[in-house]
């Protein structure tokens, strides 16, 4: 028989305040910008300094975020840590290829050369607590973070594994932001918070962020939530969303009626916000619908701060009037679904149960 | 040689990401590794690239480094004897 699996705790690092588990969206950081940088913690409360020194940005955020997830969960150590990146450490590949091409490919130093892999993170927190379990990276574009639940999913619903630690995580870089900005990907002017939704313009607010659950196939003492199923789809026909949406949740003996809530990845981006606005006025027409990019700003993992919007109204009971896209309110949520595509390709489905 | 001396600070604390730490805060004589400024065998391989790229200077033997890279006192005397 599969065992379920729970979201036993969770750690963020992000544009907003959510390093401070304390806090649920109360004191929102504002913007009028194309790029947002995270709310930086005191690394020194979690990194000795002469470790601090040789971490790239995205390592530095991931070891806050595990190390909350992992205090909230009461663990020392799990049997796996599975990490999803679009980028992995990009800012360390970008100053050790500019030192190659800068130094005529002499004088190449260790120190960035160490972190410009996409396992970085994972690697990094694993040599922290000591875990010689599985340890795994999903570079897969928009996909990443649910790539790395998915896997995480199964290992402990064959009970391969009782715990899991799950990040997704995504540092902004200059030379990345500037090329995409090039290609139109990123916002040609700043936009506010308020205004990024319904900009009407091309291309997005880019973000960073980074965000870690442990997932455990035994109820903990502060379980959030329980991951029912998910969904990865690298292309699907815009007119076929709303039928494998339903499909989707017909699998899990459910139908949209059965939902208390939809959280939509839109981005502002006029080319491909439709594939969310489609479904708000025909499926989900009647679901209250939420959304979060216009916090957290767009990036290949920032389904992770879905995620953790998710684990935070099942917790709290409360949804944040900055999320919510419609009038409908969601009374007491028992069931919540995460949908996301990065420019047309690569959606996802994300269904959590409050358990 | 104080001028090559504070400039080897300065480098060692902008190469190897020393934040907390200032130019004042390193005696000429403190031990760069160890118990001293706490550098270890990465920073022992940023300093031997600073050494080839800034002052043209290539360690034949890594060896030598331990000598070297004793304090901020070997290290000027030594390129200041060697440079190109």
């Amino acid at each position: 028989m599969k065992k379920e699996v729970y979201i036993n705790s969770i750690g963020s690092v992000s544009v907003q305040k959510t390093f401070d588990s304390t806090q649920f969206l109360e004191d929102i950081v504002t913007y009028n910008d194309t790029t947002l940088k995270v709310v930086d913690p005191n690394y020194k409360e979690y990194i000795p300094p002469a470790a601090a020194r040789r971490m790239a940005k995205g390592i530095k955020m991931s070891a806050v975020s595990s190390k909350n997830a992992m205090k909230e969960a009461g663990l020392q150590n799990v049997d796996a840590i599975i990490v999803g990146t679009g980028l992995g450490c990009l800012g360390d590949s970008e100053k050790f290829v500019s030192d190659i091409i800068k130094n005529d490919e002499q004088y190449l130093t260790p120190t960035r050369f160490i972190q410009s892999s996409h396992n970085t993170v994972a690697g990094s927190i694993a040599l922290d607590m000591g875990c010689k379990g599985h340890n795994f990276t999903y570079v897969n574009a928009s996909i990443s973070f649910e790539s790395s639940l998915w896997d995480a999913k199964l290992q402990l619903q064959a009970n391969e594994a009782t715990h899991i630690l799950v990040g997704g995580v995504d540092e902004m870089v200059d030379h990345h932001v500037d090329t995409h900005r090039f290609i139109g990907h990123v916002k040609d002017k700043p936009v506010t918070m308020e205004e990024v939704l319904s900009s009407n313009t091309k291309g997005a607010v880019i973000g960073e962020g980074s965000h870690f659950f442990v997932l455990s196939n035994k109820k903990g003492k502060s379980t959030y939530s329980k991951l029912t199923s998910i969904g990865i789809y690298n292309t699907l026909e815009k007119d076929k969303i709303a039928d494998v949406i339903t499909g989707f949740l017909k699998d899990n003996e459910l139908s949209v009626q059965d939902l208390d809530g939809v959280i939509l990845g839109n981005n502002g981006d006029v080319e491909y916000d439709h594939f969310y606005t489609n479904l708000c006025s025909s499926i989900f027409d009647n679901t209250p619908q939420l959304v979060f990019k216009h916090l957290s700003g767009e990036y290949d993992t920032a389904t992770g701060f879905g995620f953790w919007l998710a684990n935070k109204i099942f917790k709290t009971g409360e949804v944040p009037k900055i999320v919510k896209l419609n009038d409908k309110n969601i009374t007491e949520p028992k069931r919540l679904l995460l949908y996301n595509q990065y420019r047309g390709r690569n959606h996802s489905l994300v269904l959590l149960e409050k358990c | 040689m104080s001028n090559l001396k504070l400039e080897l600070k300065e480098k060692i604390i902008e190469q190897l990401n020393l934040e907390d730490v200032s130019v004042d805060e390193i005696a000429d004589n403190d031990p760069l590794f160890g118990d001293g400024l706490g550098l270890d065998s990465i920073d022992a391989l940023e300093l031997i690239v600073m050494l080839d790229k800034d002052y043209g200077i290539k360690l034949a033997d890594p060896k030598e480094g331990r000598k070297i890279f004793e304090s901020i006192d070997t290290m000027a005397a030594y390129i200041s004897a060697n440079k190109a």
